[in-house]
């Protein structure tokens, strides 16, 4: 179907309404999925159907999302995964708030894989937030119209003289109520309104919205009750463990299989066969590997059984790769011209070497897992070709469609339930683990739970890709930024850049200096790579606000004015196309203020410091959030790293949904960011991960965990989301105060404290 | 073969390989799934139970070796006062993101307020830096050990 396309960010009112026969139509925003990968997702003003229950009678349900029952209970469909990110508390929230009830009396549940019904769902970008504000209030609003209109008819009075009260309807003039839960049935009668008029309330007039609210699933969590993907359980259900190659693309020749099926507990051993030809994964993983499985009585007999499996692999090309050969050809690749340009203004060459002052500098990140707590697992039940899914996923939709085309079966044949998952971070986006389960379960004829192991998860994984830039700046005489080059080495899968390796033409300072370019060069990849909770910029962030830190050094500026004045007056800047939809303009004006509101919060430029402290300023874009932030931080004698503090400040619209959920996704995203520059590095030899759990890739733990001070600078803009803008500020601005306490500049992560040691 | 353990107070028995660890006896046999797995080699918590009351990492303790020691689990912690306030203080500050570890961490904590009710920022860090939260919500899992510990919640650790 085609559709229009809307904005993604919250443009007040869509297009979309509710036809004569009560049946939503639906406007459909095409949008690439924030995975990359070229997916189209249909968007939806979704869940205005009125639900009929057997024979036409109304149920109590008012549309898709809002049941209520005679005691007033009202239950809310949360739309989206649940993978930390709080949605299933937030959006709930949003409806609830035009629907004017009591959250007391909310409860929430998990909605199915359903996009013809809830439109796009999925767990990514930082996107529930803008994607679904505008379209969910009017969701609550249509249902308390239709409580109006039900009350009105009761009462025999005109609609415009009644409004609601938290879970009730007044008739304003007499002062009679009529409670949601005994109006719900005749109102499930009623037909919806017209979203492009339905009332919505005022901002200030909001009782829920804006206010600290715990997470829905709380007491489950606290009490241990099954939730997560790895606490399903279905009847008849065996454990799976599925082997794969170590190196990346390989594949299985033959395993002591007989062996395996000896040993206690096992039930099946056998070779999946991957789903594509060459075996190479193609960038992030969608699709099933060749490996093998192993499907015993209990998930311990099966891991077990993994330490007497031998197999025979055949390799294949990725084995001569290596973390020190990607460098090795990187240094070659800069020696030459880049292999394409992605953004040119001015004339870069002149300016150099007219400039005052000329820097140059060499950063290198690395690659990075996601290691979600809890490991990649489903469970699958595949019988009379149609296969049944619970699984902890970003992207159930994506899932559906590539488990129906590893089994070869239609869509329709594969049902995916979604569980409340334990971390993303973006490595559910993918499928892989998906269609495993699903063709164990085939070829064992048994339902199955698939659960990876730590090192499994860890070593076939898809990664933040590493990257090497090789900047070059030139300055006037009075220490302004005249000329800035990047020439970006990263990977290459075929003709194009590895999935989230890629660079845009709006990087900053792109646009901001009178002569500027950014280019690229490309060497081939057989690492799987992927987005990584704030793709892309997660690392350029670090590479381009430190070298922006040592040009504002070398300007014997202030590093944070420095920042402010690069952005110069304020202006709109539209990129020449969205990532999602239309293009939403950057606005200079909400990155100066930031800047200058993280100045005053943390005392910049006013403290005292002893020794061998510092502190560090960063800013950055990303996900529609501007986001500056300061770390303090100490560094010992011995060069060990201390963080004291970090202060963020944040503009991400005009409101903040839930303060709460807000709130811990910042500090999370800004520690999690600490944890990528103090410690994680994913290294490849001979086409594998070296690392297997947390004994050599490290997590951030509590006695590392510095406080976060957080402030939200509230703009009359759409609300947008808040998973992951926070985190890309937090590494430069990290590396940047070590700058400042030892005078050592940190071209490469993760941080070396061995050459923190002062001299 | 067969052994009886005592899980939340209750003897159960069960029919495994001595091997076992007590994690997947809880999870897969027990159907007890509150403990989760993460790690499997003691690095992350999230398997955290008490054995006589000290936080042990499931998922690295044989079940032959536990032997008629009292298991407690996230299941039944809040049957303890200090379990029941730790409990609460999680929902008041409203630490969890995913959640997945916090049944490890809520064990920890229980187990560090029971031998010291009042601890300090380093006790807080010593006790607790073996239960990885990869949400990193750090910040708010000190703030409700000490609610549930009835001290200030502000970070003292103020830069």
């Amino acid at each position: 179907m085609r559709g229009e396309r809307v904005a993604e960010s919250g443009r007040e009112q869509r297009s979309g309404g509710v036809s004569e026969s009560g049946v939503s139509r639906r406007t459909f925003l095409v949008a690439s999925a924030a995975a990359g990968g070229g997916l189209l997702l249909d968007f939806a003003v979704p869940g205005l159907a009125q639900a009929q229950g057997p024979g036409g009678a109304a149920s109590l349900w008012l549309n898709a999302y809002i049941r209520i029952t005679p005691d007033g209970i009202v239950t809310i469909v949360a739309k989206n995964p649940e993978i930390g990110q709080g949605v299933k508390t937030a959006l709930p929230m949003i409806i609830a708030e035009e629907l004017d009830c009591d959250w007391k009396n909310v409860r929430t549940e998990q909605a199915p894989n359903d996009p013809k019904e809830f439109g796009a769902q999925f767990a990514g970008g930082s996107l529930s937030t803008p994607f679904n504000y505008a379209p969910l209030r009017q969701v609550g609003a249509a249902a308390r119209h239709m409580l109006m209109a039900a009350a009105a008819a009761t009462w025999h009075v005109p609609i415009e003289q009644c409004d609601t009260l938290p879970g009730m309807v007044r008739h304003k003039p007499t002062g009679r109520t009529l409670t949601y839960g005994k109006l719900c049935p005749r109102a499930c009668t009623i037909k919806p309104p017209d979203l492009k008029t339905v009332a919505l309330k005022d901002p200030k007039d909001f009782r829920i919205i804006g206010q600290f609210t715990a997470g829905v699933d709380n007491p489950a969590i606290v009490t241990g009750k099954p939730l997560f993907g790895i606490d399903v359980s279905v009847p008849g259900m065996r454990y799976a463990v599925f082997e794969k190659c170590p190196v990346f693309g390989g594949k299985p020749v033959s395993a002591n299989l007989d062996v395996i099926r000896s040993l206690p507990g096992v039930r099946h051993a056998f070779i999946v066969p991957g789903a594509q030809p060459t075996g190479l994964p193609d960038g992030m993983q969608t699709s099933l590997q060749d490996g093998v499985a192993i499907v015993a009585e209990t998930w311990w007999q099966a891991n077990r059984a993994l330490d007497r499996l031998e197999v025979q692999w055949d390799e294949g090309p990725v084995a001569t790769q290596s973390s020190a050969g990607y460098a090795a050809t990187a240094a070659q690749l800069a020696q030459g011209n880049p292999e394409k340009v992605i953004f040119t203004e001015g004339d870069v060459k002149g300016a150099l070497a007219g400039a005052t002052h000329v820097l140059e500098a060499n950063y290198f990140y690395p690659f990075v897992s996601h290691s979600p707590m809890e490991p990649m697992n489903t469970t699958a039940h595949f019988q009379d070709g149609k296969v049944e899914i619970w699984s902890p996923t970003q992207m159930p939709m994506q899932g559906q469609m590539n488990v129906a085309k590893t089994l070869g079966v239609p869509p329709p044949n594969v049902t995916v339930h979604i569980t409340r998952s334990g971390g993303g971070f973006g490595r559910r986006l993918g499928s892989d683990f998906m269609c495993e389960a699903a063709m164990i379960s085939k070829m064992a004829g048994e339902p199955v739970k698939l659960l990876w192991n730590r090192r499994q998860d860890m070593q076939h994984d898809y990664y933040r890709p590493a990257g090497f830039h090789y900047f070059k700046a030139g300055l006037d005489a009075d220490g302004k930024l005249i000329a800035f080059r990047d020439h970006f080495i990263t990977f290459s899968n075929g003709a194009k850049p590895s999935n989230s390796a890629d660079l845009s033409a709006t990087e900053f300072p792109a646009r901001f200096v009178k002569h500027c370019e950014l280019a690229m060069s490309m060497q081939p990849l057989g690492v799987p790579t992927g987005p990584l909770r704030a793709p892309q910029s997660n690392a350029l962030a670090y590479a381009f606000q430190s070298f922006i830190d040592e040009i504002a050094i070398a300007a014997g500026k202030d590093p944070l004015q420095y920042r402010i004045d690069l952005f110069g007056e304020d202006r709109l800047f539209m990129p020449p196309k969205g990532p999602f939809g239309p293009p939403v303009p950057f606005s200079t004006a909400r990155a100066k203020g930031v800047l200058a509101m993280v100045r005053e919060k943390s005392g910049w430029g006013t403290r005292k410091l002893p020794p061998r402290t510092g502190m560090g300023v960063a800013f950055y874009y990303s996900h529609l959030g501007y986001f500056a932030e300061v770390v303090q931080a100490s560094v010992a004698e011995e060069g060990m790293v201390k963080v004291d503090k970090v202060w963020v400040v944040g503009d991400c619209g005009s409101q903040i949904i839930n303060p709460s959920g807000a709130l811990n996704q910042v500090q999370g995203a800004a520690l999690d960011g600490i944890a990528q520059a103090l410690g994680q590095e994913i290294t490849i030899d001979r086409g594998r991960v070296v690392q297997s759990n947390f004994n050599d890739y490290n997590l951030l733990r509590m006695n590392q965990a510095p406080p976060v001070e957080v402030h939200f600078r509230i703009t009359p803009n759409p609300p947008t989301g808040l998973g992951e803008p926070a985190l890309p500020p937090v590494v430069p601005a990290l590396c940047n105060a070590i700058y400042a306490a030892t005078g050592k500049r940190l071209r490469k992560l993760p941080i070396d404290t061995a050459a923190l040691k002062s001299a | 073969m067969s052994y009886t353990i005592t899980v939340n107070g209750k003897p159960q028995t069960v029919d495994v390989d001595g091997n076992t660890p007590l994690l997947w006896v809880l999870r897969d046999v027990l159907d007890m799934k509150g403990s989760k797995f993460g790690c499997g080699m003691g690095l992350c918590g999230a398997c955290t139970v008490h054995i006589n009351g000290m936080a042990t990492r499931s998922c690295i303790t044989p079940v032959s070796s536990v032997g008629s020691a009292a298991i407690t689990t996230i299941e039944g912690v809040g049957t303890s006062d200090v379990g029941r306030k730790v409990q609460e203080a999680w929902m008041q500050v409203d630490v969890p993101q995913c959640g997945y570890c916090q049944a490890g961490q809520i064990m920890a904590a229980t187990a560090l307020l029971t031998s010291n009710p009042k601890p300090t920022d380093q006790d807080i860090d010593d006790a607790m830096s073996g239960n990885v939260c990869r949400c990193c919500t750090y910040t708010r899992i000190r703030a409700a050990i000490k609610q549930a510990a009835g001290l200030p919640t502000a970070d003292t650790r103020e830069a």
